[in-house]
């Protein structure tokens, strides 16, 4: 019995990880940002220090809700240089764990490899989420979402230009 | 095409130009090489990246290998990362702590001033050799500024201050942020740009792309601060000063429109960091008077340091070097500076603020790498053989003007015809002699 529930809520999460990355790869940004919760923070940490904290540390991406909104609006935008026209991608998400925390809140984990092409270029992103997921009146929100790249420098992407 | 003629320099019609050959060259990055980034003073790194004995850093400078690291007397040392034997890189890791650096490959061990401690089998090598032959090697030059480390491989240079010439006072200004001194933040931003290194350079001084390039970022800015009283920002916007460093450094200075840590405080700021902000600047006032803490706390700063150094001191302070790979590629770092003696309240600010704008995952610099990218493919084009540096020249140029670029693209020929003291300013229309 245990086993069963314990595998829905892994269905249960894989389902809204994978709705996530339909919404990013065909650009519905801003059902993208409306997965979020108001206290929400989306980070990258730097290549080199994938541990980073970024209230102490040189990190690429730590944005608040407003500056998450902000970042759907440039991406919408045509003055999103290095993502205007958009660049195609395709989202991987798989190894996906979930435990519950003792507050109720749900910590996933996933490997994710994304491959994006544009402007002749086709390199892919490869890396792991870190999430905290929250119940918000029976939907899953995302309150922390940690997207850490293994590369060992941006030497062929330049950029996290798209969301990873 | 002869060096000399790369450049148009016409101070009495007021256009300069550049051939754009000087961006998609193998000879020329070559060139470039032998008498730009083999000649020059070019930046390594900061104290603070190795605080304490054993404290190592290994990166590529001007193409070359190396590693730093302090020694066990507390001073740095800068070796060539290659091992005197057989070639090996002797540190293959980016950062750590040691007491010995050993060659992976036949196991020669060396101390942390770089001489031999050992080798298998002592007794294959005759004792008529000196191991000092076999000791790590240093750059030819190597010398700091306030904790600012430069290396060079021109041992007649001249000393470093002297390089950094008008450049000092305002790295003394970032040195003086703090009396116990600033840090390098753990992290950096490691990226390539798919273009010349010249083209990342004049993005890096240029204010004229900044409100047609990142719009989207001033939007941000816009809706952050309408609510705030005071929050005006964008059309307070005013071009500031440039100031010509000599050696081919210059710098723009203009004020700092949403408040520095160090020590402005701004409303955008919130008033949980008032206190301490206002603190800071008396204890600037009483170390340094009045003027001096103006100069330190009360304006922008963004400081370029021929070659390939940017230092940007605004509300935070940013590091970047561009160091060239190929005539089309740039490896790009940055680093952040703070002070040490900062509360976490107040790091934070400061890296927040600079993520904001810059680094790969910011709301400015990949639209700036997007631009230098397109400007290398444009150049595919042919025909438009010149790119266009004119903006300003015909009067007092501003930093929304091209005579950083100027002063940048002047020394650089410099360089490369092997002259001394060129003047790097602009020429007052008709004030040319003959």
């Amino acid at each position: 019995m245990q086993t069963f529930e314990s595998r829905s809520l892994r269905e249960e999460v894989e389902d809204f990880l994978y709705e996530e990355a339909a919404l990013l790869d065909e650009w519905r940004l801003d059902e993208w940002a409306a997965l979020f919760t108001e206290d929400a923070k989306y980070v990258v940490p730097s290549t080199d220090l994938p541990e980073g904290d970024p209230e102490l540390d040189l990190v690429f991406i730590n944005d608040d809700i407003m500056r998450l909104r902000s970042r759907v609006k440039r991406l919408k935008s045509r003055h999103a240089h290095r993502e205007y026209p958009w660049s195609r991608t395709r989202r991987f998400i798989t190894n996906v764990r979930v435990k519950e925390t003792v507050d109720g809140d749900l910590a996933v984990t996933a490997n994710a490899l994304v491959y994006r092409f544009r402007a002749g270029q086709d390199d892919p992103y490869v890396g792991h989420y870190e999430y905290t997921l929250r119940r918000v009146d029976g939907e899953l929100k995302i309150s922390y979402r940690r997207a850490t790249l293994d590369h060992e420098t941006l030497s062929r992407h330049g950029a996290v230009s798209i969301i990873f | 095409m002869e060096t000399e003629e790369l450049i148009i320099d016409d101070s009495e019609r007021c256009v300069f130009r550049y051939h754009r050959t000087t961006m998609t060259s193998p000879d020329v990055l070559e060139l470039e090489r032998q008498r730009i980034f083999d000649r020059c003073w070019v930046y390594l790194g900061h104290e603070s990246e190795v605080e304490q004995p054993g404290d190592y850093r290994r990166r590529n400078v001007g193409g070359r290998p190396v590693f730093f690291v302090r020694g066990q007397d507390g001073g740095v040392r800068v070796f060539l990362n290659t091992c005197p034997h057989r070639g090996a890189l002797v540190c293959r890791r980016d950062e750590g702590n040691t007491q010995v650096f050993q060659c992976f490959y036949h196991s020669w061990t060396y101390n942390l001033d770089g001489e031999l401690l050992r080798r298998p089998d002592e007794a294959g090598y005759s004792e008529t050799v000196d191991r000092t032959e076999m000791s790590l090697r240093p750059p030819p030059r190597v010398d700091n500024y306030r904790g600012f480390y430069f290396i060079s491989f021109n041992p007649d240079i001249e000393e470093l201050p002297v390089y950094l010439a008008g450049a000092t006072e305002y790295l003394d200004r970032i040195a003086d942020q703090s009396e116990v001194g600033i840090k390098v933040s753990r992290g950096s931003n490691r990226y390539t740009v798919r273009s010349n290194w010249k083209l990342l350079v004049e993005n890096a001084m240029d204010a004229y792309h900044l409100l047609p390039l990142h719009i989207t970022y001033f939007d941000y800015v816009t809706d952050l601060v309408k609510d705030i009283p005071g929050g005006g920002v964008i059309k307070n916007w005013r071009p500031g000063v440039v100031r010509v460093l000599g050696n081919g450094h210059v710098v723009q200075e203009s004020p700092g429109l949403t408040g520095r840590t160090v020590a402005q405080w701004h409303p955008v700021m919130g008033e949980d960091s008032k206190e301490e902000i206002e603190a800071i600047r008396e204890r600037l006032v009483e170390l340094h008077g009045e003027e001096r803490t103006n100069q330190i706390a009360g304006t922008n700063h963004a400081l370029f340091i021929f070659p390939n150094l940017f230092i940007n001191d605004f509300l935070f302070t940013i590091l970047r070097t561009f160091d060239p790979t190929a005539p089309d590629r740039t490896d790009c770092t940055a680093w952040s500076l703070v002070p040490k003696d900062h509360s976490t309240n107040l790091q934070a600010r400061r890296l927040d603020n600079f993520i904001t704008f810059l680094g790969p995952g910011g709301l400015g610099t990949p639209d700036d790498s997007e631009a230098v990218e397109s400007c290398q493919l444009g150049y595919q084009a042919g025909e438009m053989a010149w790119s266009d540096l004119s903006r300003g020249m015909h009067r007092e140029a501003t930093t929304a003007d091209e005579l950083t670029m100027r002063v940048f693209w002047r020394e650089w020929l410099g360089c490369l015809l092997g002259l001394d003291g060129v003047e790097t300013a602009d020429r007052t229309p008709g004030s040319r002699d003959g």
